[in-house]
C-alpha cells in the first residue's frame, strides 16, 4: 500500500512536487525562526550573564546587601574550598572566581606624570589558570581586536571605548588606583596587552580586564574573590533550572545568621533581570504560537487546497469501485508522506542554516549602539541557538496541519452521492 | 560632688571672661603648631578585622605635610606630600607620584574613617568657622562648652560642626561633623590628653565615619610628638617622594 502511494506521488509529480517544496520551506522557516528566538533569548541573557551574573552566582550574604557599593571586604573568603563544594554538588554548572572592583585608571606621560585620568570597572577573570574554561565562555580571542590576551599577571586589557578615551595604545602602562579590600590604598601598573569589544553596547564603556589572580594581588585579596560564578555547561540560559538550584543550595543555609555567609543568586536575581526574564518569556511564547498558527494555517489550507483538486479524480476512483474508506485512507496516506517526507528535508535545511548563524552571527550592532543600559548587557550580534526542539518542532505543523487540511478536504468524500458521481464524470 | 562645686568655682574665676573667640583661639594654639614631627599607629576597626598602620609625619604650619608608612609591610614605602592645596601620593609597587584630586579626595586614607579631603582641611578653626557657645555639658565628668561653629567660607566638607571643648584643657574631646543640611557624616572624639611643652595635646584620638555602615572607627594614637623641630626644606618636595 505504501509502496503504491509512494509510486503515485513520485509519478504525479503535482501531487507531490510542490506540496513537498511548500513544506519544506515552511518547516525550514519554522525551524530557522524558533532557532532565533532561542538564539536572541540566549544571547540577551547570556551578555549578562558572561559579564555580570553567571547563570548562578555565589557571594556573601552581606556582599548582597550592598552589591552596588561593589564592597570587596564584604568578599568570600577560603574561596577554594567554596569551589569545590560547588563543583560536587552542582556538576551541570562550570564555576569560577571573579573579583569586581572600581577606581581610577592613570594614563602617565614619559615623565610619569599623570596625562590622563578616567574612571574604571574592572573585572577579574580567571582566565590563566590551567583548567578554567572561561577562555571558551568568553571567546575572548575572538573579541580582542588589538593586541593580544594577557599572558601575566601584570597585563591588562581594555576595552576600545576606554582606550580612545584616554588614548591608550598596545604596549602602554596604566597604572589602577583604588581600595584594596581591606580599604587600603591599591595601586598597580598594568601593561595594555590588548583592546577589546565585547559587542554588548555600553556596558563594556568604562571596562578593563585583568586576570583574576592579578586582581587578588593587586586588591590584596589572598584566596578571596568578590563572587563565585555559574555558568550552566551547554552556556545555554534555563531560568527554571537556576531558581531550582538556587533555592536548593540556600537552603542547606538557613540554619545560620551569619552574615558572611555563601548566598546564592540566580540571573533573574540581578537588578529587574527578573523583570527582563518574565517579559522575554512571554513575549517569546507569544511570537512563537502566533507564528505556529499562520504557518499551521497555511499549511492545513494548503491540503484542503491538494484535496479538492482531486475532486475529478476522487470521483472516478469511486466510480470505478473504490470505497469511500479506501479512497479517503489513501489520501490521508499519501499526505502523512508529504507532510514527514517535507518535514524532514525542511528540518534538515533548517538546521543547516540556523547552525551556520549560529557561528556567523547576525550583526545588529548599528540598531543596538542607539540603546544604552547599564544593567542589561545588549548583545551588537545576534546568533540563532540550534536546541533539541529544534529537531521535532517542525514535524507538528509538518504533517499534522497537512493532514488535518487533507481529512477535512477528504470528508466531502462521504458527502458525495454515487448516483451523482455518473452525470459529474458525463458532464 | 565637691569635685564639681571646685570646678565651677575655678571656671567662674578664671573662665568668666572668656570669649568664644579665645576658646577657639586656644584650641588652635593647642592642635596646631609652627611645627611638629609624631609618630603614630592607625587602627582601622573594619567590618571583619582590624588593620593597625604605622607612619611617621612631618608637619609645617598648615600647608606643609609628609608622610612616610612604616607598617604593614604592603604599604611600608608609601609616601604622601601635602603642599598647600596639592596631595600627592608615592607608592613603591607602582614607582609612581599620583596627585589625588577630585572625587579622589573624598576617598578614604588607608581604609580609615577620614578621608584625604579631612587631612587637607587642617586649617585653624578661626579661619574656617564662626562659632558659638550654645551651653556647658559634662562628658566623661569633664565640664566642657559646647560650640556651634558654622563655616565661614565655601567649599569645607564640614560646613557645620559642634564641640564639646573641655574647660580645662581646650581640647575638643568630643566633635560632630555636619553637612550643609545638618546631616551628621563624622564623629571624632579624643583622649589621652598630656600636656607636651606649653600646650594640651591629645594622644589618641577615635574618628568615625557616620555614612559607614556598621563602621567601628578608626583610632589614632599618636606614639611620638615632637613641636617645633628644624626641619630640612628638602622633606616637603616632590622629589623627595621617590627617594
Amino acid at each position: 500500500m505504501i509502496n503504491f502511494l509512494y509510486k503515485g506521488l513520485v509519478r504525479d509529480r503535482s501531487r507531490s512536487f510542490s506540496p513537498l517544496i511548500i513544506i519544506t520551506a515552511i518547516v525550514a522557516i519554522i525551524i530557522f525562526f524558533s532557532g532565533f528566538l532561542n538564539g536572541i533569548y540566549n544571547s540577551l541573557f547570556f551578555n549578562t550573564a558572561l559579564v555580570n551574573s553567571g547563570h548562578v552566582k555565589v557571594v556573601t550574604h552581606a556582599y548582597n546587601l550592598e552589591h552596588q557599593l561593589l564592597p570587596n571586604d564584604l568578599a568570600l573568603l577560603e574561596i577554594e574550598d567554596i569551589i569545590e563544594d560547588l563543583e560536587y554538588k552542582y556538576s551541570d554548572y562550570l564555576w569560577t572566581p571573579r573579583i569586581t572592583f572600581a577606581g581610577l585608571l592613570d594614563v602617565p606621560d614619559e615623565n610619569g606624570e599623570t596625562l590622563s585620568q578616567s574612571p574604571t570597572i574592572a573585572l577579574g577573570v580567571d582566565f590563566l589558570s590551567e583548567d578554567s574554561k572561561q577562555l571558551e565562555v568568553w571567546d575572548i580571542e575572538d573579541k580582542i581586536i588589538k593586541g593580544k590576551l594577557f599572558t601575566n599577571i601584570n597585563e591588562a586589557i581594555l576595552s576600545e571605548k576606554l582606550s580612545e578615551r584616554l588614548n591608550i595604545k598596545v604596549g602602554d602602562i596604566v597604572t589602577y588606583i583604588g581600595a584594596t579590600m581591606h580599604g587600603g590604598f591599591a595601586t598597580h601598573n598594568f601593561l595594555v596587552s590588548g583592546i577589546f569589544n565585547l559587542n554588548v553596547g555600553p556596558i563594556d564603556k568604562d571596562m578593563m580586564i585583568v586576570d583574576f589572580t592579578g586582581a587578588q594581588y593587586a586588591l590584596d585579596m589572598n584566596d578571596a574573590a568578590s563572587e563565585i560564578l555559574g555558568y550552566e555547561k551547554g552556556l545555554f540560559f534555563d531560568n527554571k533550572s537556576t531558581v531550582e538550584t538556587r533555592d536548593l543550595y540556600n537552603s542547606s543555609y538557613l540554619d545560620t545568621t551569619d552574615i558572611y555567609r555563601p548566598f546564592m543568586l540566580a540571573l533573574r536575581d540581578s537588578n529587574q533581570m527578573g523583570t527582563i526574564v518574565d517579559f522575554s518569556n512571554v513575549i517569546m511564547f507569544i511570537i512563537m504560537a502566533l507564528f505556529l498558527i499562520v504557518v499551521t494555517l497555511v499549511l492545513w489550507n494548503m491540503g484542503i487546497m491538494s484535496g479538492l483538486r482531486r475532486y475529478g479524480e476522487i470521483g472516478m476512483r469511486l466510480a470505478i469501485g473504490e470505497t469511500k474508506g479506501h479512497v479517503f485512507k489513501s489520501m490521508v496516506g499519501e499526505s502523512l508522506m508529504i507532510g514527514f517526507l517535507g518535514s524532514l528535508f525542511g528540518t534538515i535545511i533548517g538546521i543547516s542554516i540556523t547552525s551556520y548563524l549560529e557561528k556567523v552571527g547576525i550583526d545588529y550592532s548599528k540598531a543596538i549602539d542607539s540603546l544604552s543600559s547599564s544593567n542589561f548587557a545588549m548583545p551588537n550580534v545576534f546568533y540563532p541557538q540550534v536546541t533539541s526542539e529544534l529537531f521535532y518542532i517542525g514535524f507538528i505543523p509538518g504533517i499534522l496541519a497537512t493532514m488535518f487540511g487533507t481529512m477535512l478536504a477528504g470528508h466531502a468524500i462521504y458527502k458525495r452521492e454515487m448516483a451523482q458521481l455518473f452525470k459529474e464524470l458525463e458532464s | 560632688m565637691y569635685k564639681y562645686i571646685y570646678i565651677l568655682l575655678l571656671s567662674l574665676l578664671f573662665n568668666q571672661d572668656l570669649t568664644v573667640d579665645d576658646i577657639i583661639d586656644k584650641i588652635d594654639f593647642n592642635l596646631n603648631s609652627e611645627n611638629r614631627v609624631l609618630t603614630s599607629t592607625m587602627i582601622v576597626h573594619g567590618r571583619r578585622t582590624s588593620r593597625t598602620i604605622v607612619s611617621k609625619n612631618w608637619i609645617v604650619g598648615t600647608d606643609k605635610a609628609f608622610t612616610e608608612y612604616l607598617f604593614p609591610p604592603r604599604e611600608a614605602g608609601s609616601k604622601m606630600l601635602k603642599l598647600d592645596n596639592v596631595l600627592l601620593t608615592y607608592s613603591p609597587q607602582t614607582d609612581r607620584v599620583i596627585q589625588i584630586s577630585g572625587h579622589m579626595l573624598r576617598q578614604s586614607v588607608m581604609g580609615s574613617d577620614f578621608s584625604y579631603n579631612d587631612i587637607m582641611e587642617d586649617r585653624p578653626l578661626n579661619e574656617l568657622y564662626i562659632a558659638k557657645i550654645e551651653k556647658n555639658e559634662y562628658i566623661n565628668e569633664r565640664k566642657c562648652y559646647v560650640l556651634y561653629l558654622e563655616a565661614k567660607v565655601d567649599g569645607l566638607s564640614y560646613p557645620k560642626r559642634r564641640e564639646w571643648v573641655d574647660q580645662e584643657y581646650f581640647l575638643p574631646i568630643k566633635e560632630e561633623l555636619y553637612a550643609k543640611s545638618g546631616k551628621l557624616l563624622k564623629s571624632t572624639s579624643m583622649d589621652g590628653i598630656k600636656k607636651i611643652g606649653n600646650r594640651w595635646f591629645p594622644s589618641r584620638f577615635i574618628f568615625k565615619d557616620e555614612l559607614k555602615k556598621n563602621s567601628k572607627g578608626t583610632e589614632w594614637i599618636v606614639d611620638e610628638i615632637e613641636f617645633d623641630v628644624d626641619m630640612p626644606k628638602m622633606l616637603f618636595s616632590k622629589s623627595n617622594l621617590t627617594k
